[in-house]
């Protein structure tokens, strides 16, 4: 059998080419990287004939690569976070993540409770931290190119740990920003151990310049031991013509709980993938997402919920609100092992269509394979009720308020599942912000 | 901004057209419902509408609020003198209507609270008034919710999700006690409501009534009309009013039925 030589598009031989230069450099096992850079490789930037890419084709989208963002310096990294976070929470530990690269000296560390652990990914990497042993990849982040190339190119993040029993009060808030006029490419890892009946809260935004057509690939790994509880929220408010992949993967042990939210409303194209796997049994995940985009903006999320543990329950609740010429994409599966059994499982992607110019794709899946399951999925896509604009309009409010009172009840399902005060209050404000900015 | 003719102005001048409806002629889906219909309803005056079923009746109260998907062929509609068909439905009960829903809508996710707040400082705004303070909004939706015997918590609630059909129409007396429009339509309030509801319900429109407020009362029958004593009886049919006269009327149709109107109307 002949073998067949994959024409190469010249992204793929950028990132080739990026990577032997880079490799020699970057922190950790360089065999890890290799390997990693090995299976990607082998397929290349997905495309629209690759099944989990079908609606959001990288390999089109990705025509160059952007160079690899060089650390900041300090006055570059002070200046980047020198104006209030989106979620200006006054309480919370900030870690800086500027250009990629975690800036101690533009952090805010202190305040932690005792025991916990944070360090750059960097250094952990090059020290061989021993919490990498217990963070293996979740089955469906192995397979996925754009974490195949996020294991290849990690450069710096953060690798916190919580210890057992331990009520992490401040909110621990992971700011990513993109500073500077020139496109650059980032890889950030970050990982968040959280030990036995351990409590914490996890903030991420993501901010960059509009106009600069940045490459951002992060990816945040959760390992959740029993008992545990985790809230994570996170948002993408990167500049409009950023291309931001981003990956959450969680492992949950038993009796866990654990929330995330993944707020949506900057860079061009965004994709980001969520992949859960219930190890243990009797806990509990809500998977939730707002999304607001307008103009050419595309936004993917994509879901993979795997059930493994006995009676686990799972609420996956999607919410899109798409104006002008956006494409929203909403893949969600929710996969019941056999030994799952009484699992519980309810999935709903809904989708306003605010012009006639929108677009949103919705697949919601189901892979069952035990018997005593309930599971559920539902999808919707429509128009605002021009009956309710009426009613609301014929008590002497404008169109414009009528849509905007409409559309924060829809997306207020999603964004009212947030505990944290803050973080809560925030993400009212930008969803008050955005429906201004297009009226 | 529209300009509007302060009632100050014109108080001297006594009882004058409120609403004037000429000729209107409506269609809906190319149906026509509204055939040329005349309607003249002074200030203060409180006027009700009878009518068979599929008269136009409702069609009539969403034509004066503005509601899409109705095509006005003809005609003219005017509140105190301004031409209502070119306004949109927030325009137009800014200038003072108020349609009470036969059906209100119910609105998940939108607080009882913040749509009050949200509808009656718009209406300040285009009216060029000050908005409200929240102490002094609050103190107004609780005087009206005491008068018309609502719970509290009903206010606490996300708007008529929930609600009954009675208490969906005490939150429409609600707004309009609110609102404090000048020309307010009862799209068959009474539809659905028991026998206590009913009064206070009519107790509410009752206290409401003022030489400066005029009231259009669409109802099936005479019922409501015990409570909400009208000056003048309409009597609608195929699209237009083929009978007016005093409250009398409305006591000869519950007697007699419909049955005439729809022969008269027809020929």
């Amino acid at each position: 059998m002949g073998a067949i030589t994959m024409m190469k598009t010249p992204a793929e031989a950028g990132l080739a080419e990026a990577f032997e230069t880079v490799k020699g450099r970057l922190p950790g096992r360089r065999e890890a990287r290799e390997q990693a850079f090995g299976l990607f490789s082998e397929r290349g930037l997905p495309h629209r004939r690759v099944e989990d890419f079908k609606y959001t084709d990288l390999r089109a989208a990705m025509r160059e690569v952007a160079p690899f963002a060089e650390r900041p310096s300090r006055e570059t990294a002070a200046q980047a976070v020198a104006p209030p976070s989106a979620f200006g929470s006054a309480d919370a530990v900030v870690l800086a993540i500027v250009n990629g690269h975690f800036v101690r000296e533009a952090s805010r560390l202190d305040g932690l409770p005792e025991g916990v652990v944070i360090r750059s990914l960097s250094e952990a990497l090059a020290a061989g931290d021993p919490l990498f042993e217990r963070m293996k990849p979740v089955p469906a982040a192995i397979e996925n190119p754009v974490y195949q190339l996020n294991a290849a190119f990690m450069t710096d993040g953060a690798v916190i740990h919580i210890p057992a029993r331990t009520d992490v009060e401040r909110p621990i808030h992971l700011r990513f920003v993109t500073t500077g006029d020139a496109p650059v490419a980032t890889a950030t890892r970050t990982l968040v151990v959280v030990d036995e009946a351990a409590c914490v809260t996890v903030l991420e935004s993501h901010e960059g310049p509009h106009g600069v057509a940045s490459q951002l690939n992060d990816v945040v790994e959760f390992a959740v031991a029993d008992r545990a509880k985790v809230a994570h929220v996170r948002l993408n408010a990167e500049g409009h013509d950023a291309l931001a992949l981003s990956t959450l993967t969680a492992e949950l042990g038993e009796a866990v709980s654990f929330d995330t939210l993944n707020v949506t409303m900057g860079a061009g194209l965004s994709r980001h993938q969520v992949f859960l796997v219930f190890a243990g049994g009797r806990s509990l995940a809500n998977v939730n997402g707002a999304t607001m985009i307008k103009g050419r903006q595309h936004a993917d999320t994509t879901l993979v919920v795997n059930h493994a543990g006995l009676h686990c329950t799972s609420r996956e609740l999607f919410k899109s609100v798409i104006d002008d010429d956006a494409t929203g994409v909403f893949q969600g599966k929710i996969i019941v092992e056999p030994q799952a059994q009484k699992t519980d499982g309810r999935m709903m992607s809904a989708a306003l269509l605010l012009s006639e110019g929108g677009t949103m794709n919705n697949k919601p899946e189901l892979e069952i394979f035990a018997d005593d399951v309930q599971c559920g999925h539902g999808a919707t896509s429509g128009a605002l009720d021009e009956d309710l604009l009426f009613y609301i309009m014929a008590r002497g409010i404008s169109r414009a308020e009528a849509e905007s009172l409409l559309v924060q009840a829809f997306l207020g399902e999603a964004i009212e599942t947030v505990a944290d005060e803050g973080a809560h209050d925030a993400l009212v404000g930008l969803v008050e912000g955005w429906l201004k900015a297009r009226r | 901004m529209r300009s509007r003719i302060g009632c100050a102005d014109r108080d001297d001048v006594g009882e004058y057209d409120m609403l004037q409806i000429n000729n209107l002629v409506v269609e809906v889906e190319d149906k026509r419902i509204l055939n040329g219909l005349d309607l003249t309803v002074n200030k203060g005056e409180v006027a009700a509408i009878m009518g068979p079923n599929g008269s136009g009746k409702s069609t009539l109260s969403y034509v004066i609020a503005g509601k899409e998907d109705y095509k006005v062929l003809d005609g003219a509609i005017l509140l105190d003198g301004l031409n209502l068909l070119e306004m949109e439905p927030d325009e137009r009960a800014a200038a003072g209507i108020f349609l009470a829903f036969q059906y209100p809508l119910e609105i998940p996710g939108v607080a009882t609270m913040t749509f009050l707040k949200t509808a009656l400082n718009a209406q300040r705004r285009a009216r060029g008034e000050a908005e409200l303070t929240t102490p002094d909004f609050i103190k107004r939706v609780n005087a009206a919710a005491q008068q018309l015997e609502m719970p509290k918590d009903m206010l606490k609630r996300a708007l008529n999700v929930g609600f009954s059909g009675g208490e969906k129409k005490r939150m429409e007396i609600l707004q309009m006690a609110l609102l404090q429009p000048s020309f307010c339509i009862l799209d068959e309030t009474d539809s659905g409501l028991d026998i206590d509801a009913l009064r206070v319900v009519a107790d509410g429109v009752n206290a409401l009534r003022s030489v400066d407020r005029s009231f259009l009362v669409i109802t099936h029958y005479q019922r409501l009309l015990n409570h909400i004593v009208p000056d003048t009886v309409h009597v609608m049919a195929n699209g237009r009013v083929v009978r007016s006269g005093g409250k009398e009327l409305a006591l000869e149709l519950e007697a007699n039925g419909y049955a005439d109107y729809r022969q008269q109307a027809a020929e």
